[in-house]
């Protein structure tokens, strides 16, 4: 089984183990994207639903690190593959769903790339330093990229975030390729 | 204004996320081969060819002709059943004639333009999924050697969906009278570079 391991994208600033993970989850498309159709779902389902995803999601990618860090399994490829299909698709599709929904995706998706990102801070040794940056830098994306679609009044404006999921998607269907096939 | 977000604060937001994302160590990333070659290999792979460009293009002018919802939802299923023709092609599955589909894709696509076909929504949207599946087919899979195949999707992906937004703002002189029959000759010309590309699958 084709498992995760994308340490190529642990940066390093110079700067130390928090600014390390600062870059972390910007150079790793794999964390970043799913990352960007959460908080665009987010946006798309109101402040309330906002709000909630800014302190859930930072919480169990933390969550989700430690254990990364403390057990060293690097999880299959297809934990990630979902997430690009899942929650682009959920934007694509822009439908209502139930809170208790919205918040398992966010739990869901903090526990399995937090695990990932943990066994990969683990493995450079930027420790729980590292996790930190990287649980920092969700907090400010998702509180930028929620507050801008939260903000869109005009319905053109949410089609093209509905458009902006749908990439996500034709992404997460071409990374399943590369990836199966062993040429990414 | 309390509660209610004005658009300089938007404009700000947005700003914000932009110099955020520009300031981040991906823009360092520049420097390094593998991911960001192939994130500007994907952006460029679909303005390198002109018959990837003229069926984009086609599929955004045909969709603001539609009006809503069309104009987005033609847009919205292309990208993804283009990389589902792209992971087919990854995953080893072969496509035959995919050249004469992509060929056809601007002929077909061009004359829906040209005529201003208004079918059913479910019947131009199995058109330009078709059709999409045959552009993924050839050129999602087209990546440098050395470079990152999940970068290169996001620009091919980006770049493709932007062809389409270039097409919908074409699309949107209709407005102007003028735009209709300007957006007719247009559909005719990507039908005549259609069939061009077709004659060329053909005999290729």
């Amino acid at each position: 089984m084709t498992t995760l391991r994308i340490p190529a994208h642990l940066v390093t600033t110079g700067l130390g183990p928090m600014f390390d993970g600062f870059g972390h989850v910007m150079v790793t498309p794999e964390d970043l994207l799913p990352v960007v159709a959460l908080a665009l779902l987010a946006g798309l389902g109101g402040k309330a639903y906002g709000r909630r995803v800014l302190f859930t999601l930072p919480v169990f990618w933390l969550v989700g690190g430690l254990v990364g860090m403390a057990l060293g399994w690097a999880l299959p490829f297809a934990a990630a593959a979902l997430s690009f299909l899942v929650l682009g698709g959920l934007v694509a599709a822009d439908r209502p769903f139930e809170a208790r929904v919205g918040t398992g995706l966010a739990v869901a998706l903090g526990l399995v790339h937090g695990q990932m990102t943990g066994v990969e801070m683990g493995e450079a040794g930027l420790g729980l330093t590292g996790l930190f940056g990287t649980v920092g830098t969700l907090f400010v994306l998702v509180s930028l990229v929620t507050g801008l679609v939260v903000s869109l009044k005009r319905d053109w404006m949410r089609i093209c975030v509905r458009v902006a999921g749908s990439w996500i998607v034709a992404v997460g269907l071409l990374y399943v390729g590369w990836t199966l096939s062993g040429r990414g | 204004m309390r509660g209610r977000s004005r658009p300089l604060d938007r404009a700000l937001l947005a700003a914000a996320i932009v110099v955020a994302i520009s300031a981040s160590p991906l823009s360092l990333a520049a420097h390094e081969g593998g991911s960001a070659a192939g994130l500007f290999a994907g952006l460029f792979h679909p303005v390198s060819g002109l018959d990837h460009v003229l069926a984009m293009v086609a599929v955004g002018i045909w969709g603001a002709q539609l009006g809503a919802p069309a104009i987005w939802v033609l847009p919205v299923t292309f990208p993804m059943v283009m990389a589902f023709g792209g992971m087919a092609a990854l995953l080893g599955l072969g496509l035959p004639g995919v050249e004469l589909g992509i060929g056809l894709s601007a002929l077909l696509l061009g004359a829906m333009v040209a005529f201003e076909q208004r079918p059913d929504l479910r019947v131009a949207i199995g058109l330009v999924g078709f059709f999409a599946v045959f552009h993924g087919h050839a050129h999602g899979t087209e990546l440098p050697e050395g470079q990152s195949g999940l970068f290169y999707s996001i620009g091919f992906v980006v770049s493709t969906g932007l062809l389409h937004a270039l097409g919908i703002g074409i699309g949107e002189v209709r407005r102007f009278s003028w735009g209709a029959p300007a957006l007719r000759v247009a559909g005719g010309a990507i039908a005549i570079g259609g069939i061009w590309f077709t004659l060329g699958g053909v005999s290729g």
